[in-house]
């Protein structure tokens, strides 16, 4: 009934017992954080404006985004990965969602911030559709946390309009 | 010595209806556990419900080793959201974020590209020749939560296959020879 194994066996059960137990606290214990992150975006310039020899649009464009995410850090964060995407509607498409910039903040310190940046990822739509356009600009956040459930929300920027003609 | 001695002694003078008992022990170790994978398929909707992660494409936020609980709701697919997709003529499934879809009107078809938050550029180059975007049929779910290093246990039993077959010989001898 003593013997090595059996004593083995039960600390190794109630250790992991206890640490699951930690694991699910500490991920429970995230939703006392009720976050109020603020941002706001400006389009600084359209770079260009274009219809690719495939017929598809391309814009591109340079953003100035401050955000202040601090709040949305906890101590069972482990970092939070923002991204602005323009969003917008089609004839053909209900939704489009295209990611223009994405960022990777580590610590709380770097939670608050404020770059120029032109779009990391091409603007492109599916077919020609993006003179005159009206869009959103939407920053997304997801945070990831050391253990557990991951929490992701937005702040939705509306009203910026594409030009009605290539350049 | 002693150890050993003692076990084959208890295996050989073990009873036929003893015998039985754990027999029927061990087979109720095996399919609780096929009810709890089985149980997680249907509450998840996922074909896999849990993945560990192989690749460090998704560092610093994914390491390898790393488990990934996952849900595939009737909800369409949005940017940001982290997937779990197969691509045609690959085994082994990818874990990357989504960062463009385009939702067409009326049928709710969708186009998805995705990208590892390590990786320097899009996912084109993963996916099949020719393939510009991922279709619904190619994603197996989202992503929802998040357990650290759990998965090296898979990683070190599915790279040193020794390791296993003795893990499961020990523990099958343990189930065999205890006394209860």
């Amino acid at each position: 009934m003593h013997s090595f194994g059996y004593r083995a066996n039960a600390l190794l059960t109630f250790s992991l017992t206890i640490l699951a137990l930690m694991c699910a606290m500490a991920s429970l214990s995230d939703n006392l954080n009720s976050p109020s992150p603020t941002a706001s975006v400006k389009v600084l310039n359209i770079n260009r404006f274009l219809k690719k020899s495939t017929g598809d649009d391309e814009v591109g464009i340079t953003l100035d985004i401050s955000a202040d995410l601090q709040s949305l850090f906890t101590w069972n964060t482990k970092q939070v990965f923002v991204f602005l995407a323009a969003e917008y509607s089609t004839p053909k498409n209900i939704l489009n969602q295209v990611s223009l910039w994405d960022g990777i903040i580590p610590a709380q310190d770097g939670a608050k911030f404020s770059i120029k940046t032109k779009n990391k990822y091409r603007f492109i739509d599916q077919g020609s559709n993006l003179r005159g356009r009206d869009f959103n600009l939407t920053l997304h956040w997801h945070v990831m946390p050391k253990t557990g459930k991951m929490f992701a929300d937005k702040l939705v920027l509306p009203g910026f309009r594409l030009p009605e003609s290539y350049r | 010595m002693g150890w050993i001695g003692e076990q084959i002694d208890s295996v050989k003078s073990m009873q036929f209806r003893q015998l039985l008992t754990q027999a029927v022990s061990l087979g109720m170790i095996v399919t609780s556990a096929l009810i709890i994978w089985k149980g997680l398929m249907c509450i998840t909707g996922s074909e896999s419900p849990v993945v560990v992660v192989l690749s460090g494409s998704m560092e610093p936020g994914f390491k390898r080793g790393d488990i990934l609980f996952l849900h595939m709701s009737k909800e369409p697919i949005r940017a940001g959201e982290i997937v779990v997709f197969n691509v045609d003529g690959r085994e082994i499934p990818i874990v990357h974020r989504v960062i463009k879809v385009h939702e067409r009107e009326g049928s709710g078809e969708v186009d998805v590209l995705t990208k590892g938050d390590n990786n320097f550029g899009d996912d084109r180059l993963l996916y099949a020749e020719g393939q510009m975007w991922l279709q619904r049929h190619h994603i197996m779910g989202r992503a929802v939560g998040f357990l650290p290093y759990v998965g090296w246990v898979t990683i070190i039993m599915t790279e040193q296959p020794i390791i296993k077959y003795l893990l499961i010989g020990a523990l099958g001898l343990l189930v065999i020879t205890s006394k209860e």
